[in-house]
């Protein structure tokens, strides 16, 4: 088994050994050379790998994302940071529009093998704009895949998969746990995308949650009276539901918790997804918890916000006792 | 208090045709000049075709070039074959010139993306629609060029309407940063749809906006073929040398924006008219008839021209429609098995 990392030093390590493998790899964003990313996340690359391989740009989230197209067609592999997924909007043009459209505009003679990663989503008392949880909106941008880890070894192994990808993957990094907890990281685990993780079985319902809200998913299960089944996507789009589904059909029963408004959420869509394939072997409708249809808040308010465990709780405890 | 001068700059115009610049006349192969005009008529008769097929309802709606041969075919011409092209959506004349075979350009604007299929050898990328936003490109694939210490370049295409887009400024921004082997060569045409240049910016030409990003900037006469392939064929000579250039051509939309378009509503008709006297074909043919370079041969050229285009027309329309399949090809690299099961449950749906 390998050292023990916590989610960014597995980003950080996927990133280095990803370079390592590949010398079209290159790492770029704002802040990300010499000062290593505001989180640390290219720590000690630049350092590693020199300037050509990881720097620093203007600051134009656009012009980092359109210039890695071009970057991409040319035969490069870029991974680029946007400092804050509340930031990424500036280039979600650019990966909507071309970045996932460049395959199929050119029957196939083109591909752009660019990984965006953004830290996301909320619960660190940071600035306005800097909590956000937008991956429902990139997942409604067909040609890309939208990727969340959760643990430090999904974070190693995904990150390194989404790379690898010859399609633009967008990989959302779940900030609140960055640091939060350490586990072994088994650098030569791979994983596939499109592929759910079954965080725990139960029998008596299913609760699917990504990113920071795994966690308290867990949490939420350890205090209920409960057999709680957790499975954590890890690939937002395109979403594995076969597994969501086949444990929705054993236990009858399902909850989905996600930190993301929730007119529109991609809860939504797995709810409906559940009930076209399990509708028969339902006891209850499906529960959504997620944060309320109002723009992410200053820190003041975030606790009513956010999603926690006692909302999981509750949501636990209206789908078991319908 | 202390006041001095910081910063000042110029720009440049390059003009060709009847001035003293044209003096070292021949400075390109006598063939390569007969082998322009050609390729000018062959784009003429295109953008004709085109409207005729659109009027016709084989195409659903179509961009002219009218006016623009200059600009697009003087650019490619300097253009090298290492060299990388990137169109913005009004390039018909620049494909035509890059290599693209006619009837392909036809089978796309009829709706079919295969047309693109190929572009890859030529270097070059399939049209970008959306205004401005390929100029990114412009800069990422010149980026590239000098981290892999290529000695090529990439030339783009934007319009006068891009320029005041953010993704314009951030693509000259980022080729100075990283001294980009980009040329960005913005066919000024004079309107934006419907927003004359006067209102699209304050700016005295397009052009200088290259000095606010520390870049070259020049302005040429855009229906002039020979200045458009003497700016462009500096710029890249600098562009290979990590030194990015911004041109200006100076020329005019003689069509609608579209055949959606009607240009009546926001344009005197004079002005167009005198805009027709400066028309590149016209006086590029009297330029090769003062330099006794024009024939007979040349002269039954437009006729010629015709035929090549509506040959290709019929080819294009002749082609079988992409089939179902196609719909869910290229999305992916591989298919993800969530777009399998929906492209088999379509299928049924839609009887293929």
């Amino acid at each position: 088994m390998g050292e023990k990392m916590n989610i960014i030093e597995a980003v950080n390590a996927a990133l280095e050994d990803e370079m390592e493998a590949d010398e079209k790899v290159i790492a770029y964003g704002e802040d990300v050379g010499e000062d290593g990313g505001v989180f640390r996340a290219t720590e000690g690359l630049q350092e590693k790998f020199g300037e050509k391989r990881c720097f620093s740009t203007p600051l134009a989230e656009s012009g980092i994302a359109g210039t890695a197209i071009g970057m991409s067609l040319y035969g490069f592999r870029p991974v680029i940071e946007m400092q804050f997924s509340g930031f990424s909007y500036l280039a979600f043009y650019q990966m909507k529009e071309h970045a996932s459209r460049m395959r199929i505009r050119s029957r196939g003679d083109y591909e752009v093998p660019l990984t965006m990663r953004a830290p996301y989503g909320g619960g660190i008392s940071a600035l306005e704009h800097h909590q956000e949880s937008p991956e429902a909106f990139y997942s409604h941008a067909q040609g890309m895949h939208v990727v969340i880890p959760s643990t430090p070894q999904d974070a190693y192994s995904l990150l390194r998969k989404s790379i690898q990808m010859d399609d633009p993957v967008v990989f959302l990094e779940p900030k609140k746990t960055y640091r939060a907890f350490k586990e072994e990281v088994d650098r030569d685990k791979e994983v596939e995308l499109e592929a759910s993780r079954v965080v725990q079985e139960g029998s008596d319902v299913t609760m699917v949650a990504w990113g920071a809200m795994v966690t308290v998913a867990e949490d939420a299960a350890d205090e209920i009276d409960a057999d709680v089944e957790i499975i954590d996507p890890r690939t937002i789009y395109p979403m594995d539901f076969e597994t969501i589904t086949e444990s929705v059909k054993k236990t009858g029963r399902a909850m989905i918790l996600h930190e993301a408004p929730k007119s529109g959420g991609f809860g939504g869509e797995i709810s409906s997804r559940i009930q076209e394939n399990a509708i028969l072997n339902m006891e209850a409708p499906v529960e959504r918890v997620a944060a309320p249809d109002v723009p992410y808040p200053l820190y003041t308010l975030e606790d009513f916000y956010m999603p926690n465990k006692k909302r999981a709780v509750k949501g636990l405890e209206r789908v078991l006792e319908f | 208090m202390a006041r001095e001068e910081v910063y000042s700059g110029s720009i440049q115009r390059i003009e060709v045709m009847g001035t003293e610049d044209d003096e070292d006349f021949p400075w390109i192969e006598e063939d390569e000049y007969r082998e322009l005009y050609r390729k000018m008529m062959i784009a003429r008769k295109f953008d004709e075709k085109a409207f005729k097929l659109q009027r016709r309802g084989e195409i659903s709606t179509y961009a002219p070039h009218k006016g623009q041969e200059a600009c697009q075919i003087g650019a490619i011409f300097a253009l090298g074959e290492d060299d990388w092209m990137v169109p913005s959506f009004r390039e018909t004349a620049a494909f035509i010139q890059r290599g693209a075979p006619l009837e392909k350009i036809f089978q796309r604007w009829m709706g079919d993306a295969n047309g693109q299929k190929g572009l890859s050898d030529l270097n070059t990328l399939p049209v970008a629609i959306p205004v401005g936003t390929q100029n990114l490109h412009t800069a990422g694939l010149g980026m590239a060029m000098e981290f892999e210490e290529d000695e090529n370049a990439v030339l783009g295409f934007t319009g006068d309407g891009s320029t005041s887009q953010g993704d314009f400024h951030e693509a000259l921004n980022f080729s100075g940063v990283y001294d980009a082997h980009s040329v960005f060569f913005v066919q000024n045409n004079k309107f934006a749809i419907s927003m004359p240049i006067e209102r699209q910016t304050n700016s005295q030409t397009l052009a200088q906006k290259a000095l606010a990003y520390g870049i070259d900037g020049i302005q040429v006469d855009g229906n002039d073929i020979l200045a458009v392939i003497k700016g462009t064929q500096e710029a890249l000579e600098k562009a290979r040398n990590g030194e990015p250039v911004l041109i200006e051509a100076d020329t005019y939309r003689l069509e609608d924006h579209t055949t959606s378009d009607d240009s009546t509503r926001y344009r005197d008709e004079e002005d167009v008219e005198e805009w027709q006297k400066h028309d590149p074909l016209k006086r590029f043919r009297e330029y090769l008839k003062e330099h006794e370079i024009w024939d007979e041969e040349l002269e039954a050229f437009e006729e010629e021209a015709e035929e090549m285009v509506n040959e290709a027309a019929n080819v294009a329309m002749e082609m079988d429609d992409p089939e179902f399949d196609e719909l869910f090809d290229f999305v992916y690299k591989d298919m993800p098995d969530l777009l399998k099961k929906e492209k088999e449950e379509l299928r049924e749906e839609v009887n293929q």
